[in-house]
């Protein structure tokens, strides 16, 4: 199919584009468009306008401030998967990035977009919320930082009000004790996971603390299993498995049930994966 | 108040060109439809299938998933621009000897996508061919053949850079 008309203007700077946004209310951003085109295409949504903020300068760079890795909302996910950066200091997402779509889609789409669109299924929001990482938003009104923990509302909902822009992704610098883990199950390496898990943890020689489980394929929003994070620490992997308290639901891909299964078998990679490196 | 249409001026296969477009045409129905490059092909339209892959700036993009009105200023090369050129004659000619098309359709945009991992130079291994036209569906399902004839061009390739 294709979309149905729609103006368009391309933003020439980040207030151009917030006085846009504030001016048409039915106004859509566009970013990568990885998402948003095809939704238009599929006429699932039908802008009158677009706003498009690729030319927006400076909100395409990966930044070291004091003992955070700031990234721009534009950088594109090749360009982090390219980034010694990222691979350095943020670990998790350059495990993740392979995963995510196709290398086409990784040359255009953006890690903001992502973020903003915030598809329950994909690899990026879990690894924000296991990351502890944070949004930062500009409106009307300023700019603002949403932590993870309360960004993800709910099916593609999020706390950003409809007239702010994600201008940056701010997460923590990995520290030598910091460790991570990532597994997830797809029928098409690239597509949308059944179920997936990203995880952070900090070892203290001995054991596991700070774990931070987070799910995505099993709800509306990516999903922290906090139970199984206090089992973990304790330890004992059998008991983070029985406490996983998920609720899935049915899905094109999978039973609720066989989710839930999946997690549990993702559960022991990843803490495996965890587990290894505690006393590396 | 923003237009609904605008004009473009890019580069499409070496060649300036400069037209008006709807703000929602996308980049492949641009190509094909105003430009008459119909080797970009239009399958799934939300970015699943891959046989409207083309370049743009350089990169390998989905045609369904760019606007044309984003083009403007970009330097674009479809299937009919990497083959004039004779930059993936190897792999055509690789694809036609191992049987690696059927119906065809999937064609152009796996020859892109495969030129697009094999001009990092070096001889991916078949896992990584894989990896890199995970994007592209075949649905003549002829994989094996495609991973061949592409494993094949990046020996070749190395062979004659040695």
């Amino acid at each position: 199919m294709k979309p149905a008309p729609f103006a368009y203007h391309k933003a020439r700077s980040l207030d151009d584009a917030l006085a846009h946004l504030a001016a048409h209310k039915d106004a859509r951003l566009l970013a990568g468009g990885q998402s948003l085109i095809a939704t238009l295409n599929m006429r699932l949504s039908a802008p009158t306008l677009l706003v498009d903020i690729n030319g927006i300068a400076g909100l395409d760079r990966i930044e070291v401030k004091g003992d955070a890795i700031e990234i721009g909302a534009l950088v594109r996910h090749a360009q982090a998967e390219r980034s010694d950066v990222i691979a350095k200091h943020v670990p998790l997402i350059a495990r993740a990035m392979p995963h995510i779509a196709h290398p086409a889609i990784r040359n255009r789409g953006t890690l903001g977009g992502s973020i903003a669109f915030a598809d329950p299924a994909a690899e990026l929001p879990a690894c924000l919320l296991a990351l502890g990482g944070e949004i930062v938003a500009s409106g009307p009104n300023g700019t603002r930082a949403i932590k993870a923990d309360d960004f993800f509302k709910g099916l593609f909902e999020t706390a950003l009000s409809p007239d702010e822009i994600v201008t940056a992704l701010r997460v923590p610098m990995a520290r030598p004790d910091s460790r991570i883990g990532f597994a997830e199950l797809a029928r098409r390496h690239g597509d949308y996971a059944i179920v997936g898990l990203a995880a952070t943890a900090r070892t203290t020689g001995e054991k596991l603390a700070d774990v931070r489980l987070a799910y995505f394929g099993v709800g509306d929003t990516p999903v922290r299993a906090r139970k199984a994070e206090t089992a973990l620490a304790e330890g004992n992997i059998n008991d983070a498995v029985g406490a996983l308290d998920l609720s899935p639901h049915d899905d094109v891909q999978a039973t609720a049930a066989t989710k839930k299964h999946l997690a549990g078998v993702l559960l022991r990679r990843v803490a495996k994966q965890l587990m290894e490196a505690v006393h590396a | 108040m923003p237009e609904h249409s605008f004009d473009i001026s890019l580069s499409v296969n070496g060649e300036a060109v400069a037209e008006r477009v709807d703000a929602r045409t996308t980049l492949v129905d641009f190509l094909r439809e105003a430009l008459g490059l119909t080797g970009s092909h239009v399958g799934c339209e939300h970015g699943v299938c891959g046989a409207c892959t083309v370049r743009m700036n350089g990169e390998i993009v989905r045609g369904c998933l760019t606007l044309a009105v984003q083009c403007d200023g970009a330097t674009v090369e479809t299937i009919e621009g990497l083959s004039d050129s004779g930059e993936v004659a190897d792999l055509q000619r690789a694809f036609e000897q191992r049987n690696a098309l059927q119906c065809g359709f999937c064609t152009p945009g796996m020859v892109a996508t495969a030129q697009d991992l094999l001009a990092r130079g070096g001889v991916p291994s078949r896992a990584e061919i894989r990896e890199h036209i995970s994007g592209n569906y075949c649905r003549c399902t002829g994989y094996h053949a495609i991973v061949d004839a592409v494993e094949a061009v990046a020996k070749q390739r190395a062979g004659a850079a040695e």
